[in-house]
């Protein structure tokens, strides 16, 4: 480094504690500050208001001429003149620690429970870093959650995010409560956590997750960062990287297991349109920006187990989709990235089925691997895969018989339809407090196909059927 | 390294820093910004300021830092120890990374992207002083893997008289192998050398396709050709199985080298790659696939500008093997990723969009990627192929949009994957009826000399099947199968048959995985003996319910599993009992 370089990396650090009387313009969320020393991108800004109050912020745009700065805590109540700025001269961080268990926080890690803000062991930059693809440990521990949709179908595997689109008034969130409550590995005693991370949902909601942790005797092991729906919106922006930062360092530093449940992601994504939106640029799909993609890869990548780390990171985002449409930006790209997801179904909601996981568009990417002989039973992956080869057949005779009547449909479809309604009413359907093991769930598989005739069968061997069918 | 400031920040957006006070600035210049020294490259040059791509998360850099150039463009090391390796988009070997940063990527670092100290023995070819060298010219190897014979090659841009080259010995990349006389004075050659990632290397002529790419796939191989130097684009929604495709001719198709770019996709699908490749076999060499292979691993969550330059790095290297004589396959998963990549940049960039917020340039990039394929004359002689498959994930799975129709434009080969299969787990879920192949043509006489002269009027055969059966079933929709006469029940049977039988192939299957081409074709004629045949009983009164119950048709449907690749004579048994059974049949009805 020259002389000059290190004195204009001296002078820098020097700049760095100076305060600004007065910003330049209000918009939204945003500060505009004219007329600083140079600041960096993504500094954490400290925005003093006239009672004396910090809220916090985070620089989107640094120019020699003008910086502007995203305010978690919302502007209402800032007046121009008199707002002091502080520009911190490094990333937001937060302090984590194992204590931080059985805390409540808002979405910038301050515990708003009444206790005192716990000691950290450690202070992390919430944005995170990317993980090395070549440091990562292919995920393949089954979990049983005691759900036989999922276990059976859509099994969810240690280190893998799976979301779960659902729509306004379908019951999301008590399945999530319940796969929090249930899961487990077989035959493993370990250290497991839960981080549960809130963006924008009711008060009401938050009070039904804290309330089922709390029944099943788990509250101490989960830590709470909420930030409901009447909080500034931008502080959303923060809440899932602050979760995923204590997740991290559980997991990493602390060989937890982690499982760390984000609700609702539709929320996220709104407040990244409203400040994308405020800064002008220019929208992709329905007014969400560009970058919304690579936005929320930057969460949804934060999961999975490392190399030589006992620990991992499990995801389950919930998502309501707008207007029960997949297709819209924000399922859409969240299936781009996450490993598979949870598909909920109106319909089969309305038929009083529970949970309404609808069968075909549902998918565990990471299933392949993690279940089979020694790690399941030896006849799950055809048993799941003729599963959803005769469910879908029966979609497919429901829609003709929706056209041509019941009567007219061949034998073989009467006893495909017997199937259908065998499979959703004894299989999928189950109680919110009922735990099946894998075995359970692999034979009422089985009793549902027994319904079809053997021939119909052509994805499982010979083997299986003589063991199991019938 | 030699490096001078050439300009200052001025303003950090993203990824996009825009330089002021610049000069003696090159435009794609690969410059390095503030003390942490990100990589970056020049994109628009101005008056004493510019615009810089940055490749790297820009948190903390503020106007006023110092911005280094390195007085070349932004390019790849090319030589031996390439295969085998996984790179992040702008070749920096992530295994190294790890080594240096452990499980998180730590910005700035600096890294060769070839080993320096490794020694690799190197045979000259018998060439005497005084020979005339010119650009891409092969003057010695040096066995990379047990199965590459990586030839070490002149930069293409080279042209001189030889004055000296090294004996037959054990050398590092850095270590000169022969020296040549140029107009510019005395050069020295190396087991590497260095080639831009945006300006594609010369050859002397472009050949006409011939050679189909066996992928051991057979819905691709038999309905759906592609050649070698070749492209295809692969559009599906989330879910459709893009990846699965992709992963399963990496593995199993008959290209020399793979290089498979994970652009934008998902962290753990690369490490799947990374654990499952060392294990697997390569059937033709009974090798370990990874020593053919070379992965660009860009994720979703690393920089979005490497992103951009991810698939320019891979198609790159790609051309540097195909100039030694390989025949080179290009995996680009997904380039949607890196089409919103140029979105995102344009944005920030506050570019004019177009299409939805993409830029105008986008069909011209696109078409510059994929121009990058083709069958090809080496300028040393040899003849070489880059094959490039190329996924599009399409918004919505509408293949509408801005990616997938500007992809269209520029592939000859195209494989729409089907929700609807997927959903009912029918993989490879590549639509029979969205796809198609303008390589037929080209790669049939091939298949007729190896493989066998019925093959083009095999497929033509189902092919109308498949089109007949979808107007059939349209029918069924309205009025129940009951309506259709046995002939037509029977066309909807075969197809069910063949679907099941054929097109559906288990990735994750021992035997099915990969099939041989003359399985492919003892199995399609297999079906189309069941059809032929029971075409001919129905007309001659035997009813559907009994061709239905053959007890051979179980056999069929899983020859697939029962009957591995070398076991022909398995498959022609099958066919004689079929025939028996139908003689059987006819012989009531007579």
């Amino acid at each position: 480094m020259s002389d000059s370089t290190i004195l204009y990396e001296t002078q820098k650090k020097l700049l760095a504690g100076r305060e600004y009387i007065g910003v330049d313009r209000i918009d939204g969320p945003l500060v505009f500050i004219r007329k600083t020393h140079p600041v960096g991108y993504r500094e954490l800004v400290e925005c003093i208001d006239e009672n004396g109050c910090t809220r916090l912020g985070m620089v989107l745009d640094t120019s020699s001429t003008i910086v502007v700065a995203q305010i978690f805590g919302g502007t209402s109540g800032l007046r121009m003149p008199s707002t002091h700025i502080r520009f911190r001269g490094e990333p937001l961080r937060i302090e984590v620690t194992e204590k931080m268990l059985g805390r409540i926080f808002n979405g910038l890690g301050q515990p708003i429970d009444g206790g005192p803000a716990p000691v950290g062991d450690e202070e992390l930059n919430v944005n995170g870093k990317p993980i090395n693809p070549t440091a990562r440990e292919y995920p393949r521990d089954f979990i049983q959650t005691g759900i036989s949709v999922i276990d059976g179908m859509n099994t969810l595997i240690r280190g893998q995010k799976l979301p779960i689109f659902s729509g306004n008034g379908l019951p999301h969130n008590e399945l999530a409560a319940q796969i929090a409550r249930q899961a487990k590995i077989r035959g493993a005693e370990t250290k497991f956590a839960v981080v549960f991370a809130a963006m924008g949902v009711k008060h009401d909601v938050a009070r039904y997750f804290i309330k089922s942790f709390e029944e099943s005797g788990v509250l101490e092991n989960v830590a709470l960062f909420l930030s409901l729906a009447d909080d500034p919106s931008i502080e959303r922006l923060i809440t899932p990287r602050t979760a995923l930062t204590l997740a991290e360092y559980l997991a990493f530093e602390r060989d937890m297991h982690v499982l760390i449940i984000m609700t609702d992601m539709a929320n996220y994504c709104e407040s990244l349109r409203e400040i994308s939106t405020i800064r002008g640029e220019i929208p992709s799909r329905k007014g969400y920006p560009g970058y919304l993609y690579s936005d929320l890869a930057e969460l949804y990548e934060r999961s999975g187990m490392l190399k030589g780390y006992k620990g991992s990171i499990t995801q389950l985002p919930i998502l309501t989709m707008p207007n029960d449409d997949i297709s819209h930006p924000i399922p859409d790209l969240t299936g781009y990235i996450t490993e598979g997801q949870i598909v909920f179904e109106r319909e089969m909601h309305g038929r009083g089925i529970y949970p309404p996981v609808a069968g075909l568009p549902s998918l565990s990417r990471l299933m392949k691997d993690g279940i089979g002989k020694d790690m399941t039973r030896e006849d799950h992956p055809h048993l799941a895969s003729q599963l959803f080869a005769a469910y879908s057949y029966v979609k497919d005779v429901r829609n003709l018989a929706s056209v041509i009547g019941e009567e007219e449909l061949t034998p073989l479809d009467h006893q495909y339809l017997e199937f259908g309604e065998a499979f959703e009413r004894k299989f999928v359907t189950q109680d919110k407090n009922e735990n099946r093991t894998v075995e359970e769930t692999l034979n009422l598989g089985w009793e549902a196909l027994s319904l079809l005739p053997v021939e119909e069968l052509h994805r499982v061997t010979e083997e299986e059927l003589e063991k199991y069918y019938g | 390294m030699n490096e001078r400031i050439i300009g200052l920040v001025k303003r950090v957006n993203g990824p996009v820093i825009e330089a002021m006070d610049v000069s003696d600035a090159m435009m794609l210049e690969l410059v390095r910004v503030g003390e942490v020294r990100l990589v970056g490259e020049i994109i628009k040059l101005e008056v004493e300021s510019a615009v810089i791509q940055v490749y790297e998360d820009t948190t903390g850099i503020a106007p006023g830092d110092n911005i280094y150039g390195s007085d070349m463009p932004l390019s790849v090391e090319l030589g031996p120890g390439l295969i085998g390796t996984i790179y992040d988009g702008i070749q920096r070997p992530l295994e190294e990374i790890f080594k240096i940063s452990d499980q998180y990527i730590e910005r700035g670092i600096q890294c060769p992207s070839l080993d320096r100290d490794k020694k690799w023995h190197f045979i000259p070819l018998d060439l005497e002083a005084g020979f005339t060298v010119t650009g891409s010219m092969i003057i010695g190897s040096v066995q990379e893997t047990e199965r590459v014979e990586h030839k070490i090659l002149t930069p293409p841009d080279m042209n001189g008289t030889l004055i000296s080259i090294m004996p037959e010995g054990d050398y590092t990349v850095e270590e000169p192998i022969a020296l040549v006389e140029t107009q510019s004075g005395e050069k020295q050659l190396f087991l590497m050398h260095r080639w831009p990632i945006r300006s594609s290397r010369p050859v002397t002529e472009r050949i006409p396709l011939s050679i189909p790419l066996i992928t051991g796939q057979r819905v691709i191989d038999t309905l759906f050709p592609i050649a070698k130097g070749g492209t295809v684009a692969i559009p599906g929604g989330f879910g459709t199985g893009k990846t699965m495709i992709q992963h399963a001719i990496a593995k199993w198709c008959d290209a020399a080298i793979i290089v498979y770019i994970g652009c934008g996709e998902r962290g753990n699908e690369m490490t799947d790659v990374l654990t499952e490749f060392p294990k697997l076999v390569d059937p033709f060499t009974g090798r370990s696939l990874m020593e053919r292979t070379i992965l660009i691993a860009n994720t979703s969550n690393m920089p979005v500008s490497a992103r951009e330059a991810s698939i320019y790095t891979g198609v790159t290297l790609a051309e540097y093997y195909r100039d030694q004589g390989f025949h080179v396959a290009v995996m680009a998963d997904s380039t949607s990723r890196w089409a919103e990549a140029l979105r995102e940049l344009s944005g920030r960039m506050e570019e004019m969009p177009a299409e939805e917020g993409f830029p105008a340039y986008l069909p011209t990039r696109i078409a510059e990627f994929y121009e990058r394929a083709g069958f090809m004359k080496t300028l040393s002689g040899q003849t070489g192929s880059i094959s490039i498959i190329g996924a599009v994930s399409p918004p919505g799975g509408d293949f509408s949009e801005p990616v997938t129709q500007h992809t269209k434009r520029f592939v000859r080969c195209f494989w729409g994957l089907d929700r609807q299969l997927a959903n009912a787990r029918h993989y490879p879920a590549i639509s029979w009826l969205d796809s198609y192949s303008e390589y037929l043509d080209e790669v049939t006489p091939w298949w007729e000399e190896q493989v066998g002269t019925s093959w083009v009027q095999n497929r033509a055969e189902i092919m109308e099947l498949l089109q007949k059966e979808v107007r059939l079933l349209q029918v069924v929709k309205l009025v129940g199968p009951d309506a259709l006469p046995d002939s037509q029940r029977f066309i909807i049977e075969v197809c069910t048959l063949f679907k099941n039988a054929f097109l559906q192939q288990n990735a994750f299957d021992d035997i099915d995985r990969y099939s041989t081409t003359p399985k492919q074709m003892k199995m399609m004629e297999i079906i189309l003996t069941y059809w032929r045949r029971g075409y001919q009983a129905i007309r001659r009164g035997v009813t559907l319910v009994k061709l239905r119950r053959i007890k051979v048709l179980q056999d069929i449907v899983k020859m697939k599993f029962a009957i591995s690749n070398d076991d022909l004579e398995g498959f022609d048994k099958l066919n004689d009992r079929l025939e028996r059974a139908l003689n059987q049949l006819e012989s009531i009805y007579v």
